[in-house]
């Protein structure tokens, strides 16, 4: 049996690594793939949160979590394949064409 | 031996994690994020949410990221070259703000935490719980479930439309000289002139 804090442990320092990913890279996929660390991170504290409460909605929810994470990298990709097209870069400071 | 496992599956997860967001090369980034999707799958496993497992592996360690590979590809990057002084200083804040993010959601997690109410009904299945997910998601979760069939559809669509785009090949394409329905083209042969 393990414990729920290890889980929890886990799972926070799993949701770090894809903050400090979006923080220090500038590369978009790279920001995306740490979208994706994120997203797992909640997903085990899903997972951690419904076994220790016996019941199958946390597992519900992660199900729900994955179908939204695959419709965003869908849309998200061909964001970035169209900003790419335009820009020639897919490093996010040299994408500013909103700036005044 | 499974708080054993655990923990390797859970260092493995984490070395992985730290590989994605470290690594210069983003080929290299995409394949340890499989890894790290497989270790999260194992752990799935040993919390006895085997249905998540497979989903986990199928949906995520294929088919989004052989998206995201395609994708890495299909743009052919080269290896990141970062330097300069904004970009240590902005990396020092990033890894400066992540530790005391994790720091405080350890502090956060370390709490004991008091049990609550349990679900009444379904205990959980010691040889696999895919029966019983589905039972869930076919009665109490129907309409979600099916509310996620249209965002599905959704996404798809909006995919295709944002990729395809007005594209260059439209604007920039001559239409073929004396191709039927190509007004435009003495006007092109009047510029270049």
């Amino acid at each position: 049996m393990i414990p729920l804090a290890w889980m929890l442990g886990l799972s926070a320092i799993v949701f770090v690594i894809g903050v400090v990913g979006v923080l220090v890279r500038r590369n978009a996929l790279i920001i995306f793939m740490s979208i994706e660390l994120m997203l797992n991170a909640a997903n085990l504290a899903f997972v951690a949160f419904a076994r220790e409460a016996k019941s199958l909605d946390g597992q519900i929810f992660v199900f729900f979590v994955m179908t939204v994470a695959a419709a965003e990298v869908a849309v998200g990709l061909a964001i970035i394949v169209n900003v790419f097209r335009l820009k020639e870069t897919v490093y996010v400071d040299e994408i500013n064409l909103l700036k005044g | 031996m499974t708080p054993a496992l655990f923990i390797a599956f859970g260092a493995m997860l984490v070395i992985a994690s730290l590989m994605v967001i470290l690594h210069r090369n983003p080929v290299t980034s995409a394949l340890f994020l499989v890894v790290a999707f497989c270790s999260l799958a194992a752990i799935y496993l040993l919390l006895h949410a085997e249905f998540l497992a497979m989903v986990q592996v199928i949906v995520y360690a294929g088919a989004i990221m052989v998206l995201f590979l395609f994708v890495v590809m299909y743009l052919n990057l080269k290896h990141d070259v970062e330097h300069g002084i904004h970009l240590a200083l902005r990396r020092g804040t990033g890894w400066i703000l992540g530790g005391v993010l994790l720091a405080e959601s350890l502090w956060f997690f370390g709490h004991r935490w008091a049990a609550g109410p349990l679900a009444p009904e379904e205990a959980l299945a010691t040889a696999g719980n895919t029966e019983a997910i589905g039972r869930v998601l076919y009665t109490r979760y129907l309409f979600p479930f099916e509310i996620t069939s249209m965002l599905l559809l959704v996404a798809m669509v909006g995919a295709v439309v944002i990729a395809k785009g007005r594209g260059p090949h439209v604007e920039r394409g001559r239409p073929p000289q004396g191709a039927p329905g190509a007004p435009a083209a003495p006007a092109d042969r009047q510029e270049t002139a």
